[in-house]
C-alpha cells in the first residue's frame, strides 16, 4: 500500500504539477488580496501606516504560504488530519490557560510574531477532519447512530471551547462548516431536521445562557434604533456609510463615515462597509462576484478531484468560504446580528488570512495532485 | 470492487447534495444583492441626508442689530466693540479648573459664576460659552498674555448695543438684554435666529421693532468627526444686519428736554401737529440703558427701583395725571360746537366767599378774591373755574367726553410701540355705571370741567390733543419712526380738501374718525380757543403771561394746569400755603400744554411736572425754554424733510 503511494507519487514531475495549477484562482486571491490592501490603507486615510504595512506584509507571506504548501500533497493532509484537529484543539485549550484577553474576550495567543488565534484556523481544522472522517465511512453507514454520533462530539468540542471564549460568531461559522460537511456526506435531511426543530425548542434556554452583550446585540439586530448610541450604534452607521454610497460610491478615500471615525472597527470586521462607501453598489458587486468566482473554482477542482477526501474537503471548504462571506456582508447590511465574523482576504487580522490561506492551499493542492487515490 | 461502488454512490450523492447547497447560496446571494439594491439605490438618498447628517454640523453666528438714528442721522443706538472671552467646550478637559483658571486673571463675581454654571448645564458638548460679555482692555489683555494656560479659552472681539446718549433716550429706545425663553417663544424672530449670546430688545423701540432690528444669523457649516471635532469649514452663510431705524426725534431737543427735568419727576413731549412726528418725549427721573446690555447689577438695579421718583415708569405714556385747567379749551370748544354757549356768554366768579353751588356743594375757584365776570375768552385765558363749572353742568358729561376721546384722550398714542402704554380715563355716565357700578353725579360733571375727579390723563395724549387743535381740528397719527408715506404736503392737502367738507350736526355724533379727517363742526369755534389760548400766554393776566416770548417767531400759545392729589379742604384754603411748606406728596401736579410758532403753527408739546406746584410757575417757564429751541431747530428739520423725500 505505501510502496504504491510513492509509487504513484513519482508519476508526479514537476511540469505536471505546475501545469495543474489553477492559475485563476491566485489570481483571484490576488486581485481581492490587492483589494483588500487599498481598503486597509483607505481606513487609514490614505496614510501608508501601522495596519496597512502590517495587512500587505501579512498577505504577501501568507500568499507565498499558500503558493508553497500548494505542493504538499493532499495525502499528507488526509494522513495528518486528525492531528491537525487535535492540533487545533490542544491550541484552544491553551487558550484558556495562556491567552491574551482584548475588550472581555480570550481567543489569541501570543506565538511572538504574531497572535495567534486558534478558533480561526479550527475553521479549516472542522472541514479536513470531517472530509477524512467521512471519507472512509461506506454511504450505508452514514446512517447509523455511531457515525451520527462521533462527528457531532466532534464538532462540539471545538464550539463550545470557542463560545466560552467567549465569541458566538467564529463558533457559528465552524458549526456551519462542519454541518455543511456533514450534509455533503449524505446524512439522511430529516436529522438536519430533528435538530432544527430541537434548536427551535431550546432558543429560549440558549438565549439565556448568552451573554448580556450577546444577548443586547441580538435585541438590536431586531430593533436598532433601540439604543442608537450604544448597541445599535454600529448598525446604523454601517447601514448609513454604505447606502450613501450609492450606485459608484464616494470614491477612493472620500468615505466620510469612516474617514471621520463614525464607522466602528472599519478595518476588520466592517471593512466591507468602507469599501462599499467609497466604491458603491457597482464595486460592492464586482467583489461580491470575486468571491463567488473563487468559489467556483473551488467546487470545480472538487469535481475533478478522483478521491473522497479531496471532493468532500473542496466542497466543505467552499461552503465553509461562502458562509464567511454571507454572514459577514449580511450582517453589514443589518440582515444578521453583529456576531463578530471576517471577511475573508479583506479583513485585517493574520489568523483569519493564514487560516484561508491554509484552506486555499489544500485545495489547490487537490487540484495538484487530483489523480491521487487516497486512503485505498 | 464494492468500495468503488460505495464510492460511485457517494459521488453521487455529494453531487445532489452539493447542488443542493449551491442553489441555497445562490438564494443568500440573491438576498444579499437585493438588500445592497435597496440601501444603495432604491433609499440612497435617505442614507446620504444621514451620512451627512453624520458628518456636517452647523453653528449659528449671532447678527448685528440695527442703528437707530434720530431725525438728524445721529446715531442714539449703536453696536460698540467688546472684549469677550468665550470657552469652547468642546477642548476643555476639566470645566471647574478652567474656570478657576480664568476667575483668577479675571474678575468674576459669585453670581455671574453661578450664571456660567447654569449656561454650561443647558449646552452641547460642542458648544461654546460666553465667559465674560465686557472685559475691560486691561482684563483682556491680560487674558491674552496667559492664554497658553487656559485650553479652550477663546479672546473675541464681538459687538454689542451702546447707546451714546445713555440717560437722554432710555424712555424712547428702551434697552436690550439677553433672549429669555419667553422672549423666544413670544417673537418668530427671535426663534428663527436665535444664537446664544443674541440681544434682544425689552422696552421701547427696541422691543417693538426687534423683528427689524435683529438681523438675520449667520450659518457657518463644518464637517465634523464621530467626536464632534471640527475637520474643515464647508461654507458660511454670512450673517446679516438688522435694519438701520430713523426715528423721529430730534436728540437735540430731547437732550434739553431731559435737562429741564433735571432733579423732578416729570415729562415733556413734543409732536409735529400734522405728520404726528413725535419729536422729543422725556420722562424723569432716567436711568443708564447701557447698564443693562450685559446683565445688570444687584445694586445698580436696586437703586432704580428703589428711587421714590420711579425712574422705570415713562411718564409720558404711563403716568396717568388729572389734566387739570389744561382740559378748558377742550370744555370751551365741546360747548360751542354743541351750541351751548357762544362768545356773549359770561359767567360771574365772586371769590372764595361766594363760591359756586350745586345741591347745597361749594366748588371754588383758584383765585380767592375772583375773577369777576368772565366771557369765554378770559375764562381760558386766566383760567378761571367758576366759568367751566357753568360751561359743563350745561354741556354735560357725555358730550364733553365724545369731544375729548375725539380730540386724543382716552386712548393709546403710540401702542405700536410701547407695550407698557396706559390708556387713562374718560368718564362718561355710561362708563361710571360699567365700570363702578353707580349712577353719574351732577357734581361730578362740574369737576371733570377742570380737569379733576375721575378723568386720567397722559401726557402724551395732552401733547396729542393740543397738536390735534393747534393743526385746525384734523386727526393725525402721531410717530416714532421715519416713514415716507407721511409726507407733509400729501397732509396739508388732505386738510385742505377736508376743509370744504359740508358737515351737519351729524359730526357731533359718535364715530371712527380716519386720519386726517376733520374733527370739528365750525371752524370758527376752534379759532375762539386758539385765539384764547394766545391770551393766555401773550397777554396781561394770562396764566402763563411770564413765560411768553415777546419775538414773534418764537411766540407761542399755552395753557395751564395744576392738578390736584388731593381734596382741598376749606382749612387748606385758610392757610394758603407755599409750595414749600406743603409735604412733597401733597404738592399739586404742574401742566402745561402750548403749540408754536403762534402765526402759523406747527409744534405741539405738552409738560408735566410731579408735585411741582402751579402749571404756571413750574411747567409753562420750562415751555418757554424749550419752545425757543424746537423753533430754532426747524429749518434744519424741514430741509432733512426735503432731502429726505427726495432720496425716496
Amino acid at each position: 500500500m505505501i510502496l504504491s503511494t510513492s509509487l504513484n507519487s513519482s508519476s508526479y514531475s514537476f511540469f505536471d504539477k505546475l501545469k495543474a495549477v489553477d492559475y485563476f484562482l491566485i489570481i483571484i486571491v490576488a486581485i481581492i488580496g490587492l483589494i483588500s490592501v487599498f481598503s486597509i490603507y483607505s481606513t487609514e486615510s490614505g496614510n501608508f501606516s501601522f495596519y496597512t504595512k502590517n495587512h500587505l506584509t501579512r498577505f504577501i507571506v501568507f500568499f507565498f504560504m499558500f503558493l508553497v504548501l500548494s505542493f504538499v500533497r493532499v495525502s499528507v493532509w488526509y494522513r495528518q488530519a486528525y492531528i491537525f484537529y487535535i492540533l487545533g484543539i490542544l491550541l484552544l485549550l491553551l487558550v484558556i490557560f495562556f491567552g491574551i484577553s482584548v475588550s472581555g474576550s480570550k481567543r489569541w495567543i501570543n506565538f511572538f510574531i504574531m497572535n495567534l488565534q486558534p478558533s480561526e484556523l479550527m475553521k479549516i481544522a472542522i472541514i479536513v477532519c470531517f472530509a477524512r472522517y467521512y471519507h472512509r465511512i461506506q454511504s450505508s453507514d452514514i446512517q447509523s447512530y455511531k457515525y451520527l454520533l462521533q462527528p457531532i462530539i466532534l464538532l462540539l468540542i471545538p464550539c463550545y471551547l470557542v463560545i466560552t471564549q467567549p465569541d458566538l460568531g467564529t463558533a457559528i461559522l465552524i458549526a456551519g462548516s462542519g454541518l455543511a460537511i456533514i450534509w455533503l456526506a449524505g446524512l439522511n435531511l430529516k436529522y438536519f431536521i430533528y435538530s432544527g426543530l430541537i434548536l427551535l425548542v431550546s432558543l429560549p434556554f440558549v438565549i439565556s445562557i448568552l451573554k448580556p452583550y450577546q444577548k443586547s446585540r441580538i435585541l438590536t439586530f431586531f430593533n436598532p434604533d433601540r439604543d442608537p448610541l450604544g448597541a445599535g450604534y454600529q448598525i446604523i452607521q454601517s447601514k448609513i456609510a454604505i447606502g450613501s454610497g450609492g450606485l459608484l460610491g464616494k470614491g477612493f478615500l472620500q468615505g466620510t463615515q469612516s474617514y471621520l471615525e463614525f464607522l466602528p472597527e472599519k478595518h476588520t470586521d466592517f471593512i466591507f462597509t468602507l469599501f462599499s462607501e467609497e466604491f458603491g453598489f457597482v464595486g460592492s458587486m464586482v467583489l461580491i462576484l470575486l468571491y463567488t468566482l473563487l468559489i467556483y473554482r473551488i467546487i470545480r477542482i472538487g469535481f475533478s478531484s478522483r478521491s473522497f477526501f479531496a471532493k468532500l474537503y473542496c466542497f466543505g471548504f467552499a461552503s465553509g468560504l461562502f458562509l464567511y462571506i454571507f454572514v459577514n456582508i449580511a450582517m453589514v447590511v443589518g440582515l444578521l446580528p453583529i456576531v463578530g465574523a471576517p471577511l475573508p482576504i479583506m479583513s485585517y487580522g493574520g489568523s483569519s488570512m493564514l487560516s484561508i490561506m491554509l484552506g486555499l492551499s489544500i485545495v489547490m493542492s487537490c487540484k495538484i495532485y487530483s489523480r491521487d487515490p487516497i486512503g485505498n | 470492487m464494492i468500495k468503488k461502488i460505495g464510492n460511485l454512490s457517494k459521488n453521487k450523492i455529494i453531487s445532489r447534495r452539493l447542488f443542493v447547497l449551491v442553489v441555497a447560496k445562490i438564494g443568500l446571494l440573491g438576498i444579499v444583492t437585493s438588500r445592497l439594491y435597496n440601501l444603495q439605490i432604491s433609499e440612497k438618498q435617505k442614507y446620504e441626508v444621514l451620512s451627512d447628517k453624520n458628518r456636517i454640523r452647523e453653528w449659528k453666528t449671532p447678527p448685528q442689530r440695527g442703528i437707530i438714528t434720530d431725525y438728524f442721522n445721529n446715531v442714539i443706538a449703536d453696536n460698540q466693540r467688546v472684549y469677550q472671552v468665550h470657552l469652547s467646550l468642546e477642548e476643555v478637559s476639566n470645566f471647574n479648573n478652567s474656570i478657576f483658571k480664568i476667575k483668577n486673571i479675571i474678575s468674576l463675581k459669585e453670581d455671574e459664576l453661578k450664571k456660567i454654571y447654569e449656561k454650561k448645564e443647558k449646552s452641547k458638548p460642542w458648544d461654546t460659552l460666553i465667559i465674560s460679555e465686557n472685559l475691560s482692555w486691561k482684563e483682556f489683555s491680560k487674558l491674552n498674555l496667559y492664554l497658553h494656560e487656559l485650553e479652550g479659552a477663546k479672546p473675541v472681539l464681538s459687538t454689542s448695543r451702546y447707546y451714546p446718549y445713555s440717560n437722554d433716550l432710555v424712555h424712547v429706545i428702551g434697552y436690550v438684554g439677553d433672549a429669555t425663553s419667553k422672549d423666544i417663544q413670544n417673537k418668530k424672530k427671535i426663534e428663527e435666529n436665535f444664537v446664544p449670546g443674541l440681544k434682544v430688545g425689552k422696552i421701547g423701540i427696541e422691543n417693538s421693532k426687534d423683528a427689524d432690528l435683529i438681523g438675520n444669523h449667520g450659518t457657518k457649516r463644518y464637517e465634523v468627526n464621530a467626536s464632534g471635532k471640527k475637520i474643515s469649514e464647508i461654507s458660511y452663510k454670512k450673517e446679516t444686519q438688522g435694519q438701520n431705524l430713523r426715528t423721529t426725534i430730534d436728540i437735540e431737543i430731547q437732550q434739553l428736554a431731559q435737562e429741564l427735568l433735571k432733579n423732578k419727576a416729570g415729562s415733556i413731549c413734543v409732536m409735529d401737529i400734522y405728520t404726528g412726528e413725535v419729536i422729543a418725549m422725556a420722562s424723569s427721573p432716567t436711568f443708564d440703558p447701557n447698564k443693562f446690555t450685559h446683565g445688570i447689577n444687584n445694586k445698580d438695579w436696586n437703586e432704580i427701583k428703589n428711587n421714590k421718583l420711579r425712574p422705570l415708569l415713562n411718564k409720558s405714556l404711563s403716568g396717568l395725571y388729572s389734566p387739570g385747567s389744561t382740559i378748558k379749551p377742550l370744555v370751551a370748544l365741546a360747548a360751542l360746537e354743541y351750541g351751548i354757549i357762544d362768545t356773549k356768554f359770561k359767567v360771574n366768579c365772586k371769590g372764595h366767599d361766594h363760591p359756586y353751588e350745586l345741591y347745597g356743594e361749594r366748588y371754588h375757584c383758584w383765585k380767592k378774591n375772583g375773577h369777576g365776570l368772565m366771557s369765554m375768552r378770559n375764562a381760558i385765558k386766566q383760567s378761571c373755574d367758576i366759568y367751566f363749572y357753568e360751561v359743563s353742568r350745561l354741556l354735560g358729561v357725555d358730550k364733553l367726553s365724545l369731544i375729548a376721546k375725539r380730540y386724543g384722550l382716552g386712548s393709546k398714542v403710540l401702542e405700536d410701540f410701547f407695550s407698557e402704554e396706559k390708556k387713562g380715563i374718560i368718564p362718561s355716565t355710561k362708563w361710571k355705571k360699567q365700570v363702578l357700578e353707580q349712577s353719574w353725579y351732577l357734581g361730578e360733571t362740574v369737576i371733570t370741567g377742570i380737569g379733576q375727579g375721575y378723568i386720567q390723563t397722559t401726557p402724551l395724549q395732552l401733547c396729542l390733543m393740543t397738536a390735534q387743535l393747534a393743526n385746525g381740528g384734523y386727526k393725525i397719527k402721531p410717530n416714532l419712526i421715519y416713514d415716507k408715506e407721511i409726507d407733509l404736503d400729501i397732509i396739508k392737502s388732505k386738510i385742505e380738501s377736508e376743509k370744504n367738507k359740508s358737515v351737519g350736526h351729524n359730526i357731533l355724533k359718535d364715530h371712527e374718525f380716519k386720519h386726517f379727517e376733520r374733527l370739528y363742526r365750525n371752524p370758527n369755534n376752534l379759532k375762539l380757543v386758539l385765539d384764547a389760548m394766545y391770551g393766555s400766554t401773550n397777554e396781561q393776566f394770562g396764566t402763563s403771561f411770564r413765560s411768553r416770548h415777546k419775538e414773534d417767531k418764537y411766540k407761542f400759545a399755552g395753557k395751564t394746569g395744576t392738578s390736584q392729589v388731593k381734596r382741598i379742604t376749606d382749612q387748606d384754603r385758610e392757610l394758603d400755603l407755599d409750595l414749600e411748606e406743603i409735604e412733597y406728596k401733597n404738592r399739586d401736579h404742574a401742566l402745561f400744554i402750548a403749540f408754536t410758532p403762534y402765526n402759523k403753527p406747527r409744534y405741539s408739546l405738552s409738560v408735566l411736572i410731579e408735585h411741582g406746584g402751579s402749571g404756571s410757575k413750574a411747567a409753562a417757564p420750562l415751555a418757554k425754554k424749550l419752545i425757543k429751541k424746537i423753533v430754532d431747530r426747524h429749518e434744519l428739520r424741514e430741509k432733512i424733510r426735503k432731502d429726505l423725500k427726495n432720496i425716496a
